[in-house]
């Protein structure tokens, strides 16, 4: 038998040792399960060789690209995140006053959330995008859950479907959001399109939008942008909105809204959620996404809520108990900052009107840049129509540029956007308005 | 009938169509509560002023109250000082997953020196679990994963909602309340070469029993044997010992064996961060291309499900990780909670000797960790919450968190009683009697029995 050792190959001495006790043959049977690392063995390959680099996303891609370039003139349109006159980012100031209360308040704990997130949070983001006075809260018929901002909540609900929906196929406007098919195809989703943007008018195509709808089979999922259309800023008016309600309800057609800009678009959080309680309003079913990256600002939070509007409390007390089945094994419970942050400026009227007046300015000053570009095109003389720069609405503006256009507004301006000509006007100001006038109007006399 | 209801639909004005009659959802079933949040919600819902909140693993002070970590109130204090903007928030994660990566593959490990690694963070250990469980899904479609029996409850969840089968490998013994080492070697020795393994490397959930450093070697050796891909749910790094680097060894030791393996962090519990949901999710890799290559395909899962795990809770972990004042402090407080912890489990142990019990109790001091698998049957857990107001899962997992010296000798007594009044119960306590629908006699208190059916207590 073999006595002490301290040296290493002793130590391994003792692991043969065991190993042989444990296997039955020294032998190694062929790695089926590996067919990627055919060298495995101590310095063996890894397993996941095979993987190969994902496309970069094309959103994200463009900070990546922006943050490379060293020019001074560089000007970031990509992402869809608010930017002051100064080109900085914006931590709102009642933002700021909530973030120290919490701070100063010694009681506050980091337990773990309910499964479902923040009572008053969830409560109190049903009443901003439904209305205080629905009665879809007062009856106890919509559920909501606390989510990651946008993308969870729309998560969420879609896996929720995937699960316990008859139907399984979603309808997302086209265009859209770039992550939107994505989210719906991993939750087991089948993703269709129906017409959405008219490149001729620059504007809706309602038309097409109807027929693409009426076409679709009964019970489909029908995603909606509630407000401020991304990446297009088209809206339907109120009186097409109404069109659309009375098709969907019509076709059974259920509609899962996105709402990401509310208070961004018209600068009035109660008009932005019109499309939203017209379609609560007339008893039906729904499912809201809520995102309060933009319009308090919060984006790093990830702070949102998934609303699901039931026939009758029975239901949405069902619902949310399943709910919390397709949560807990993705992040157990929600994150406690953000939502904290949303729920003391909610619940205080004080400070819930300060919010008002902050998204307003956020709003205006969008507005002000859309009328500043529109100018600075017409003052150049830029060939083509340029309106819609104006009527468009919320963040972004399509700017009707191929992506052409936008390669040399990048090589020679340093302007960087999506390939689909899409702008974010958060990124501008009264200084860079012109340099980008400038950039847009040699791209489409030099290039076509 | 399809007619009438069409012709009513169309009859109805169109100022106020709606849906159809019936809410599409009237199919969907009220679904199971999750077992472990169920306690806490029964606790919360009881009256009783000495109850006690033995469920959910979450760190009580010698009063009972959660513990905001000095630590953490100085890197908040650090933190809103700073004018925090989304540009720096790239960097803030990248930090941070350094850091993360440091603390447990060791501060001079290789594999942070060649960046042989992929790592994001992530909503805590149950958002890195599910990012690698999908990633596992996309890369590997057919492959399995291989549990201990027992684990946490929501590991089934996570591998089964991504569609990957789990099988179990043995792990605890049920009669002498320790580790089945033979079986488990005999388990990783049969399951298919290649095969995907989710292990505790300290202070296993829910029983509290680790392989010693010896028999992680020869897991390790094994592993390389079978070519096994080795993943590590770390949810209790310096929780185990009080000592981060000491629990941590597992790990080290594959990685000495060359392993590539895959880990999930949790700073839930060790910076008493829970509601922020921090964690990491690592990959190692053949080298820093690869590296890239995977981190790009982690992201883009991430990316699809919710963006990003909250930059505030990042941020927190971020200093305390990085900053050498505020980490020495956080050491400091994580042993002071271990060392309250197995303290807890001393007095507890003694307690029960001291009343006579003729059981053994030996697991409650032998076991690591937040939690004791004391091995209470279903009936005993039942009566212990209905009789005693006591709550705990209901495979009789206790967290010892909960415990405090003012409660310890009601916690003891309580189990004294309901391990001996009845002799129906004794004889199930040593057997394993966890099967549900299990009708089971039991006195109340001395008075007359009652029979009881297993409730709702399900798995």
């Amino acid at each position: 038998m073999r006595h002490e050792f301290t040296s290493p190959s002793s130590a391994a001495d003792r692991r043969l040792n065991a190993l042989i006790r444990h296997l039955a043959t020294a032998s190694i049977e062929s790695r089926t399960a590996i067919a990627f690392s055919p060298t495995s063995g101590y310095h063996g390959d890894s397993v996941f060789s095979h993987v190969v680099s994902a496309p970069e996303d094309p959103i994200l891609g463009v900070t990546v690209a922006y943050n490379k370039d060293p020019s001074p003139v560089k000007l970031n349109l990509g992402v869809g995140a608010y930017r002051t006159e100064e080109g900085k980012p914006l931590v709102l100031n009642v933002v700021r006053k909530a973030e120290q209360m919490l701070l100063n308040d010694r009681s506050r704990v980091k337990e773990y959330l309910p499964i479902v997130g923040i009572a008053d949070f969830n409560k109190l983001s049903a009443k901003l995008i439904l209305g205080a006075d629905s009665p879809t809260i007062q009856e106890n018929r919509v559920t909501t859950v606390q989510c990651l901002s946008g993308t969870g909540s729309l998560r969420v609900g879609a896996e929720f479907m995937a699960r316990h929906y008859h139907q399984k196929t979603i309808y997302i406007p086209q265009p859209t959001w770039g992550n939107h098919p994505k989210i719906f195809t991993l939750a087991g989703l089948s993703v269709k399109t129906y017409r959405y943007y008219d490149p001729t008018t620059r504007g809706l195509n309602f038309k097409g939008l109807l027929e693409d709808l009426s076409s679709a089979p009964s019970g489909s999922i029908v995603l909606l942008h509630a407000c401020a259309h991304n990446p297009t800023g088209v809206d339907p008016t109120l009186q097409q909105w109404e069109q659309i309600r009375q098709l969907m309800r019509s076709k059974a057609l259920l509609p899962f809204f996105d709402s990401a800009y509310q208070g961004f678009a018209s600068g009035s959080l109660d008009q932005d959620a019109q499309s939203v309680r017209m379609f609560v309003a007339d008893g039906g079913e729904c499912f809201v996404a809520q995102s309060y990256a933009k319009n308090m600002g919060l984006y790093g939070e990830r702070v949102g809520a998934l609303s699901v509007v039931c026939k009758t409390a029975a239901v949405a007390s069902r619902v949310e108990s399943q709910l919390k089945l397709v949560i807990r094994p993705m992040f157990s419970n929600p994150p406690i900052h953000g939502a904290s942050i949303v729920a003391t400026i909610l619940k205080d009227s004080n400070m819930f009107h300060e919010w008002t007046i902050e998204l307003k300015a956020m709003a205006d000053r969008i507005v002000s840049m859309r009328k500043q570009l529109f100018d600075a095109l017409r003052t150049r003389g830029t060939p083509d129509d340029w309106s819609h720069i104006t009527k468009q609405i919320g963040m972004f503006t399509f700017t009707g540029l191929n992506s052409k256009q936008v390669e040399f507004m990048t090589r020679e301006y340093h302007i960087y956007m999506t390939s689909d000509g899409r702008i974010s006007m958060a990124g501008l100001s009264s200084k860079t308005v012109p340099h980008l006038a400038d950039a847009i109007h040699a791209a489409v006399t030099r290039m076509s | 009938m399809m007619i009438i209801s069409r012709f009513l639909r169309r009859g109805i004005s169109t100022a106020s169509t709606c849906a159809t009659r019936r809410s599409w959802w009237d199919h969907v079933t009220p679904a199971p509560k999750d077992p472990i949040i169920a306690v806490t919600e029964a606790f919360l819902a009881d009256p009783f002023p000495y109850k006690i909140n033995l469920g959910v693993g979450a760190y009580r002070d010698d009063e009972g109250k959660p513990v905001v970590l000095q630590c953490v109130r100085e890197a908040e204090g650090k933190i809103a000082a700073s004018n925090f903007l989304e540009s720096t928030s790239t960097a803030v994660s990248s930090k941070f997953v350094e850091e993360s990566a440091k603390l447990i593959y060791g501060q001079d490990s290789n594999v942070i020196k060649e960046r042989r690694f992929a790592g994001i963070p992530a909503l805590s250990g149950t958002g890195a679990c599910r990012l690698f469980a999908e990633f596992q899904k996309r890369f590997y479609p057919e492959s399995r994963i291989y549990l201990p029996d027992p684990t946490w409850s929501n590991h089934r969840n996570i591998w089964r909602d991504v569609h990957v089968p789990d099988r179990t490998f043995r792990y605890y013994h049920p009669d002498s309340k320790s580790l089945n080492f033979v079986a488990l070697m005999d388990d990783i020795k049969n399951a298919p070469d290649g095969s995907f393994f989710l292990l505790h490397p300290c202070a296993h959930n829910p029983t509290g029993v680790d392989p010693t450093n010896e028999q992680w070697r020869e897991i390790s050796s094994l592993f390389k044997a079978k070519n096994h891909f080795p993943f590590f749910d770390v949810a209790y790094q310096g929780f185990a010992s009080g000592d981060v680097e000491r629990d941590a060894r597992a790990i080290r030791i594959f990685l000495e064996d060359g392993h590539s393996i895959g880990c999930a962090q949790s700073f839930a519990k060790n910076m008493g961060l829970y509601g922020h949901r921090v964690g990491c999710l690592s990959v190692l890799c053949n080298d820093k291309i690869q590296a890239m290559a995977i981190k790009g395909q982690l992201q883009q899962i991430s990316n699809t499900m919710y963006g990003s795990p909250p930059i505030h809770g990042i941020s927190l972990a971020s200093k305390i990780l990085s900053d050498p004042d505020i980490k020495a402090i956080w050491l400091k407080e994580v042993k002071v909670m271990a060392t309250r912890i197995h303290r807890m489990r001393a007095i507890l142990r003694e307690a029960l000797e001291r009343l006579g019990s003729p059981l053994n109790w030996q697991h409650i001091t032998n076991q690591v960790g937040m939690f004791c698998f004391s091995g209470l049957n279903r009936a005993e857990v039942y009566l212990l919450a209905k009789e005693f107001h006591i709550y705990m899962t209901p495979d009789g997992r206790i967290s010892m968190a909960g415990v405090t010296t003012k409660n310890v000798d009601y916690l003891a007594n309580s189990i004294h009683e309901v391990t001996t009044c009845d002799q129906d119960a004794k004889i199930l306590h040593n057997t394993d009697a966890y099967r549900i629908n299990t009708d089971i006699r039991f006195t109340s208190l001395g008075a007359s029995k009652s029979r009881a059916r297993g409730m709702n207590l399900s798995l």
